[in-house]
This record gives structure tokens, C-alpha cells and sequence, in this order.
């Protein structure tokens, strides 16, 4: 497995999209600490755009190099190895490219800014392991969907409208059930339709941390009482976790079965 | 060597072994022929536990082949379509396929021949669909195993590496591997094939030499013979 790993990650990082995504991220940092001349608050705007870009990215990247390396798949298939470590080779070498443009590319502006004398490198870290997480959870979520829909299109449309769906959709539908049922106490039910959503958990994570959680009224408090502890904050990671774990649980099981 | 046994596979709605039984004894080129859509891949691609069947097993010197991996390394493959990630050199690919397997690979002699040493430092994204081809036969060839699986090997490939292509495959022969070949061109048949097995609506038409078949159809040109078997289907 770790052959096909390194030979993923390094067939990603040689390709023009990583470096794209990775000087994009890195000019991101620069601009936002650029313009606000303050870390904190460049660590609220970075959120907003890590929220929903690198699930998006994720996404892209998932089926992307699902379909476009199938014929190499099945070339692999024909080599004495498991079927399961090929494909858990490929999801960890996109991941970690991934997470790797992401942590460099973020990292380099913010260590150049200071980061490490500053007070928010708690917080920047914890915006970086969300968006890790974010990384594993999107690229998973996507080879599963490639794995079941063998025509690219398809394929393509089903994971954008995932993507659409967890990162706006929703939020919508969690919006306006909340103002249709305001008159019962909604404050467990948030909870537990925000742990249903990755994008949202790690959204409340981070958002807590921030301590900008007084905006957020009353649910506000719920929430800071629930994740603002440590309790809290282990059961989100282990959530997070969990949405990694579910589908590369799936994509070994649909493994066993399919045809190439 | 190669036993085929009760093989059922669908595809949705699509039936396309239909209860298969074939057995395919040590050593020689057996050419799987067939009309479109009748299975070939499907046979191959079974036996290489990429397609799973439905029903059936399948046996390799005696051991069922199904749901295992291991056996692959007494195999070579060659793939229908040659599609390699565009960003690795051709040497980085062959070092890396030589990296997968636990064997001794001889890729020097199959380079020189195909004449790719220009290439080998070159991307794959930015190679001819007949030089992905060539790189793909080296690939293939560059283990030394008993089995070896052919799938369109021509798909491509100019005069001189076809003749290069046809001397490869006499010669694993000569060292009495077994070689399956699906392939169109009858004049690779009739050249290279010991053994015919026709394939038609998921099942073993007819098996056997070429001039059994020659004598079955009551024609003396293979290409006619074969298309006399195909007819059936369309009548």
C-alpha cells in the first residue's frame, strides 16, 4: 500500500493543479495578512474560505483522479496486490497532497507573520486540522461516489451536488427548520444536526475557539457549554473522524464486489 | 493448467457468460476469438480477478483463483488500452511496476528492441498511442512468469514492432509459457495461434487447432472460417 501511496502523492505533487492549489493558498495567506495586518482576524476570514473550498477542492480532486486513472487502476489490478490497498493507496496520497498545499501553503505566510510568538497559533492549528479532516472526509466521500457511478459525468454531478449539499443546501434547510420549529427548544437538536454536517461541525469548531461565539445568542452558549469544553472538542474530533472512517469503511466494502 | 468452470456473469440485464466451462492445458498460444461483445474481456478479466463472476470458479494448477491476489504474480498482463498518469516518466513507470512485484525483471533487452531508449526519460501524458503501447509490451514481457495474458496486443503498433511483437511472443513460447491472445487480426492468429477457443454468447463455440476449424466451416482461409462462425450469430 505505501508503494502506491508514494507513488500517488508524487504523481499529484508533480502535476500543475497541486501547484496551483497550493500558491493559491499561499497568496491567500499573504493577501489577508497583507490587508487586515492582524492574525486573528485573518484566521476568521481564512475559515470562511477553508470551510467551504477545500471540501470543494477535495471533491474535484477525488473524481478527478478516480476516472482519470482508471485504465492505470487496472493495470495495478493485473500486479499481485489486494485491491483494497490500491485504492487506499491512491485516497491517501490525494488526501495528503492535499492536506499538504493546504499546510504549506498556509503555513509559510503565517510562520513569516509571526505565528509562532502570537497567542492564535492554537486556533490557527486547529483551522488546519479541520481543514486536514475536511481533506480525508471530501476525498473519501467522493471516490465512494466514483467507485458506485461508472459513468464520468455522472459521477462528476452526483459529487458537486454532494458538495452542494453539505456546504449550502443544508445549512438552508437547517435555517429554516430552525425558524419553523422556533417555538420548541431547538438547542439539542442543533447540536446533533451540526454533527451530521462535517462542513458545520468544523465551522462551530473553530468559530468557538475564536471567542466570537456571543454573537451567536443563546444557541451560542449551547454550543460554547458543549464544545467550548474539552469533552466537546474530543467528541467533535472523533466525529470527524468518524466521517472519515464510514466511507473508507464503504469503499472497502464496495471494493469487494466490483467489476473493472 | 487454466480451468474455467460453470462461469456465470451479468452485467445488469446483459448475460455474458452463460455457464462457460474451459480448460486450457500447459504451454502453447491459445488465441480467444470472438465476435464483439462476446466475452472475451470479460473471460480474461475473470480469470485476472478484476471481474468478479456471479457463479462458477476458476482454477489456476489446481487452486481456485477467486478472491485471491498472490497467484498474479505468475502472471503478465497486457491491457487493452495503455493509460499511464501523464506525470511519470517511462523509467519511473518500469521502476515502479519492477518496485510492485517480487521478481527479476530483464526491461533492458525489451527497451532496446521496441527502441524506446529516447523515451525513457520522457513524460507518458506526452507520448504516441503506439509508443504507450510499446511501453505497455515491456511492461508485460519484462517478468518471467508462466502465464501470460495478451489483450489486443496489436492495438497500434507500427510494421517493425509488430514483427518485433510476434518474435517476443514465439520466443515465451519456445520456454513453454502459456500465452492467451484476444485479438481482430487473423493474420496474428493463423501466424501465432496453436490453439483457437471461439467464444459466442457466453459460452465455448468451438476449440480447437486451426485446421480443425478450417475443416468444421469447410473453408481453407481462417478469416472466412471465423466469419462463417460469427454469421451464426447474426442469422
Amino acid at each position: 500500500m505505501l508503494k502506491i501511496l508514494k507513488y500517488s502523492f508524487f504523481d499529484l505533487m508533480r502535476s500543475r493543479w497541486s501547484y496551483v492549489y497550493f500558491i493559491f493558498y499561499l497568496a491567500l495567506g499573504f493577501v489577508l495578512l497583507f490587508l487586515n495586518n492582524d492574525l486573528n482576524k485573518a484566521v476568521i476570514t481564512l475559515m470562511n474560505i477553508i470551510i467551504v473550498l477545500t471540501p470543494l477542492i477535495g471533491t474535484i480532486f477525488g473524481v478527478m483522479y478516480y476516472y482519470n486513472s482508471k485504465e492505470f487502476t487496472e493495470l495495478l489490478l493485473a500486479q499481485p496486490i489486494n485491491r483494497n490497498k490500491i485504492f487506499m493507496g491512491q485516497y491517501l496520497g490525494i488526501s495528503l497532497s492535499l492536506t499538504l498545499s493546504l499546510v504549506l501553503g498556509l503555513g509559510i505566510p503565517f510562520i513569516g507573520y509571526g505565528l509562532f510568538k502570537s497567542a492564535v497559533i492554537f486556533d490557527f492549528s486547529l483551522l488546519l486540522i479541520a481543514g486536514s479532516f475536511l481533506n480525508f472526509i471530501f476525498v473519501a466521500l467522493s471516490y465512494n461516489i466514483a467507485l458506485s457511478t461508472d459513468n464520468k459525468i455522472k459521477g462528476f454531478g452526483y459529487a458537486i451536488l454532494m458538495w452542494l449539499f453539505l456546504a449550502v443546501i443544508y445549512d438552508g434547510i437547517f435555517l429554516i427548520s430552525l425558524l419553523m420549529f422556533n417555538e420548541y427548544p431547538l438547542d439539542k437538536f442543533s447540536l446533533i444536526a451540526t454533527m451530521f454536517n462535517p462542513i458545520d461541525l468544523s465551522r462551530i469548531l473553530i468559530l468557538l475557539k475564536l471567542d466570537i461565539s456571543a454573537l451567536l445568542g443563546y444557541t451560542g452558549a449551547v454550543f460554547r457549554m458543549f464544545f467550548g469544553t474539552s469533552f466537546g472538542m474530543v467528541i467533535s474530533i472523533f466525529i470527524l473522524a468518524l466521517w472519515v472512517i464510514l466511507p473508507v469503511f464503504r469503499m472497502n466494502f464496495k471494493l469487494k464486489k466490483k467489476d473493472f | 493448467m487454466i480451468e474455467f468452470k460453470n462461469l456465470h456473469k451479468k452485467f445488469g440485464k446483459l448475460i455474458v457468460l452463460d455457464g462457460l466451462d474451459l480448460k486450457i492445458t500447459k504451454g502453447g498460444i491459445f488465441a480467444v476469438l470472438g465476435p464483439n461483445g462476446s466475452g472475451k474481456t470479460t473471460l480474461i478479466k475473470s480469470l485476472l480477478g478484476m471481474v468478479i463472476p456471479n457463479k462458477g470458479d476458476i482454477f489456476l494448477n489446481g487452486k481456485s483463483v477467486l478472491k485471491k491476489w498472490d497467484y498474479r504474480n505468475n502472471l503478465n498482463y497486457l491491457p487493452q488500452i495503455a493509460n499511464f498518469p501523464p506525470n511519470l516518466s517511462v523509467i519511473e513507470l518500469i521502476d515502479m511496476v519492477k518496485n510492485l512485484r517480487p521478481k527479476k525483471a530483464n526491461e533492458q533487452e525489451l527497451i532496446k528492441l521496441l527502441g524506446l531508449q529516447a523515451f525513457l526519460n520522457k513524460k507518458l501524458g506526452t507520448l504516441s498511442g503506439g509508443t504507450k503501447q510499446k511501453v505497455n509490451l515491456v511492461l508485460t514481457f519484462m517478468f518471467d512468469s508462466e502465464l501470460i495474458i495478451l489483450d489486443e496486443p496489436t492495438t497500434g503498433l507500427d510494421p517493425i514492432a509488430l514483427i518485433h511483437l510476434k518474435e517476443i511472443i514465439k520466443k515465451e513460447k519456445g520456454k513453454g509459457k502459456t500465452i492467451l491472445i484476444t485479438t481482430h487480426i487473423m493474420s496474428v492468429v493463423e501466424e501465432l495461434a496453436d490453439e483457437i477457443v471461439f467464444l459466442l454468447d457466453g459460452k465455448i463455440y468451438f476449440k480447437g487447432s486451426i485446421e480443425a476449424l478450417k475443416k468444421q466451416t469447410d473453408n481453407d482461409n481462417l478469416e472466412h472460417a471465423i466469419a462463417n462462425l460469427i454469421s451464426k450469430q447474426y442469422a
